[in-house]
């Protein structure tokens, strides 16, 4: 399912920014320090120390911001599932039915057994995503490293011309299609009973044709926007919409106790991932930033897009810097040049050859405008400090907005539960984007916040709560 | 009941609150980010007083309904205890980042001042005081029910409504205050609103005698509202100029 691929990039990164701001505060430089890779034309030192007191401004300047920029879409998932599930009975009725990664029943007789059965379903449960982490890691890291770029569909011509990769390249294909068909159920098959289900709470009566005329307008604008190129708005908007989905889905089939254990392992899950030197999470972002490759767009929420197209724009035609490229350097700030050496597998005959066939590949001002639907007053985004966005993938909206969604579904507290966890999420990401400000590095998303969301739950749920009801009752106020 | 009684009292109780948030909070995410912060902090105030009563409460017999009641009003005073020492860990926490803002940003001071965080924090713990109040009262309102069936008084939601908005507003003048106090090192404010903060809350506990604890609520409010406009820099010349200017616009227009 899609949470599983999902899962395996929730964490946040600034590797966007990171390169972003090297090239900005460094006009004069046309060469950009790769991660792990020095640049050909060693900068003085001086330059270096003052270029990286600069670097800290800008990140903590701009950090107010990009909090707001991830405050906001949370929020909006958030309230979307906790609108659902307070209106839409369908999605906290417990009908017997579980997904198959947690296959043992809750239904038992005595507590140690219902206990023993819940852990070894968040067991398998994490079982699954690390297996399905780790086999994403490994075709992604271990392909022919020739190869550059998988973000766009085209690429394809390009893997053919190298022998050793036709294997690679069905394996490749594999997980985009993997990608693509869970994004096709979600926005179609459950966007579809989601929609039902909202129609028979509300009393809605909506014939067959009406329906299928919505449903197909929505799932395909959003595959659209999700797996090639739209409105940076819209693109968030229907992120924003399948993690609730996928919320949604957990909160539904995932039995009681199964669920506050499965978001306690996975945060545990995410820390070790991410942190540890061999976590398949870390290896999968290091290895992106060193090809300066985006990951699998389809899996990260970006409060900008400006960079992730300039990135897979340039990858195809920048890589070669003896190669007359009729690319403006200055427009495109991301543009990562890659060893003289290293050609990249792009042969002056095969870009030639591209070229040719799809016309020159220039990222216009205007050409980005048309497709972004920019407001024409803005200044072109790469040159605009403001425009570094910050990234955090979908599996934290996911689990996020699940945690808040159980609150307002099974908490006797009820509205103070909901929002105690609101709240301590919000503040724990708050926590983890200081620390991404500090430590510069893509870090774990999950922990903090879970482990707020978790503490604030149960002791809002058995010890605030009964307070607050009796202060209530006698109108007595602190 | 239903929805007049809903919105009446939900406008009531958050509508100057959410005018706040929306004019002065909004825009800055640096404010957003205190005001959230702030929340946070009462909340934590709150988790920590809710298990000192739960404490007391399983330790004590609970078939003694006075014992209980006293137990309760214990809990009402220590959570108010409990609340100003988080204000004042708040205050210490937003100083420490008031010297690293400064130190980062690109104009002459810091991007936000001391009283303005005031503001915003005050704000935050008024916000989330008020909505642990009445959020749960609110959603009770929308269904049916007769208020008051057993004998109580049937103007319990509007009281609650009014209570909470009291208590928002407090706050957040109580927030300026309470930072100006510590800015300038004049303890006596302090106590003082640590006082009021007692008295309002030791009011309350004349519910259901509304006469008793509603209008001097108000009164203090606005006497808190008046202390933290000239504390914070306003004077009757500000005010008049303000009110000036707007005639002479009016008038040029």
């Amino acid at each position: 399912m899609a949470d599983h691929v999902e899962n395996a990039v929730n964490n946040v990164s600034n590797d966007g920014t990171e390169v972003n701001r090297h090239t900005e505060t460094t006009p004069s430089r046309n060469e950009v320090e790769l991660n792990g890779q020095p640049p050909t034309a060693r900068p003085p030192q001086v330059l270096t120390d003052s270029e990286e007191d600069e670097d800290e401004e800008l990140t903590l300047k701009y950090g107010a911001k990009h909090v707001i920029m991830l405050f906001v879409p949370v929020t909006l998932c958030m309230v979307v599932v906790v609108a659902t599930i307070k209106s839409v009975s369908f999605y906290t009725q417990k009908d017997g039915q579980q997904l198959i990664y947690t296959p043992f029943r809750e239904d038992t007789e005595t507590v140690g057994q219902r206990a023993l059965n819940s852990m070894l379903n968040a067991f398998i449960m994490i079982g699954v995503i690390l297996v399905m982490t780790l086999v994403l890691v490994v075709l992604y890291k271990y392909r022919c490293y020739k190869v550059c770029s998988l973000c766009s569909l085209y690429d394809a011509h390009r893997l053919f011309f190298h022998p050793g990769c036709r294997f690679m390249f069905c394996f490749l294909q594999v997980i985009q299609a993997w990608l693509f068909f869970s994004n096709l159920l979600l926005l179609f098959f459950f966007s579809l009973i989601y929609l039902g289900e909202v129609f028979k709470t509300y009393n809605v009566a909506m014939d067959y044709f009406t329906l299928a005329v919505i449903i197909w307008n929505f799932g395909v604008v959003g595959m659209i926007c999700i797996h090639w190129k739209g409105p940076l708005r819209l693109q968030q908007a229907y992120l924003i919409m399948i993690s609730a989905l996928m919320a949604l889905v957990f909160i539904k089939y995932l039995p009681e106790w199964t669920a506050w254990l499965i978001l306690a392992a996975i945060s545990v899950y995410d820390l070790l991932a991410v942190l540890c030197p061999k976590g398949p999470l870390r290896i999968l972002v290091e290895t992106a930033q060193e090809r300066n490759e985006t990951i699998f767009p389809a899996l990260i929420y970006s409060s900008t897009v400006v960079w992730l197209f300039n990135m897979a724009d340039s990858a195809e035609t920048g890589n070669n810097s003896s190669h007359p490229v009729p690319q403006q350097e200055n427009q495109v700030a991301m543009a990562p040049t890659a060893q003289p050496e290293d050609d990249g597998g792009f042969t002056p005959a095969w870009v030639n050859q591209q070229q040719h066939q799809l016309g020159p590949m220039q990222s216009s001002e205007d050409s980005r405008r048309e497709i972004q639907e920019l407001p024409s007053a803005r200044p072109p985004p790469v040159e605009d400090d403001e425009e570094r966005g910050v990234k955090l993938g979908l599996g934290d909206f996911i689990f996020y907005s699940m945690l808040v969604g159980k609150a307002s579904a099974t908490a006797s507290g009820d509205w103070n539960t909901t929002i105690a966890c609101f709240v301590a999420i919000l503040i724990g990401l708050c926590l983890t984007l200081l620390l991404l400000a500090i430590f510069k590095k893509a870090l774990p998303a999950l922990p903090i916040s879970i482990t707020f969301g978790l503490v604030f739950y149960f002791a809002t749920d058995n010890l605030v709560r009964p307070f607050m009801d009796q202060l209530a009752v006698h109108q007595f106020y602190i | 009941m239903t929805l007049a009684v809903f919105f009446g009292c939900a406008f009531i109780a958050f509508g100057p609150a959410f005018a706040l948030f929306v004019f002065t909070v909004a825009k800055d995410p640096l404010r957003v980010i205190i005001l959230i912060a702030g929340a946070f902090f009462w909340l934590l105030s709150l988790l920590l007083s809710s298990l000192v009563w739960f404490i007391a409460i399983k330790a004590s017999n609970s078939q003694d309904l006075t014992l209980q009641r006293g137990l309760l009003i214990f809990g009402v005073f220590f959570s108010v205890l409990l609340q100003e020492v988080f204000r004042f860990a708040y205050y210490r926490l937003l100083r420490k980042a008031t010297e690293g803002l400064a130190a980062i940003s690109d104009d002459d001071g810091s991007a936000i001042s001391v009283r303005q965080m005031a503001y915003v924090a005050g704000l935050g713990f008024g916000i989330m005081s008020g909505a642990f109040s009445m959020i749960n009262i609110l959603s009770d309102s929308l269904g049916p029910g007769t208020v008051g069936i057993f004998g109580d008084s049937q103007y319990y939601f509007i009281i609650t409504a009014l209570m909470t908005l009291a208590l928002t507003l407090l706050h957040t003048f109580w927030g300026v205050l309470f930072f100006e106090g510590c800015e300038k090192s004049r303890w006596w404010v302090i106590a003082a609103v640590v006082s009021l903060h007692l008295l309002v809350a030791g009011l309350s506990l004349l519910n259901p005698l509304y006469e008793g604890s509603l209008p001097p609520v108000y009164g203090i409010t606005l006497l808190m509202g008046v202390w933290a406009f000239f504390s914070s820099g306003g004077s009757l010349h500000s005010l008049n100029a303000l009110c000036t200017r707007r005639k002479a616009e009016g008038e040029s227009s």
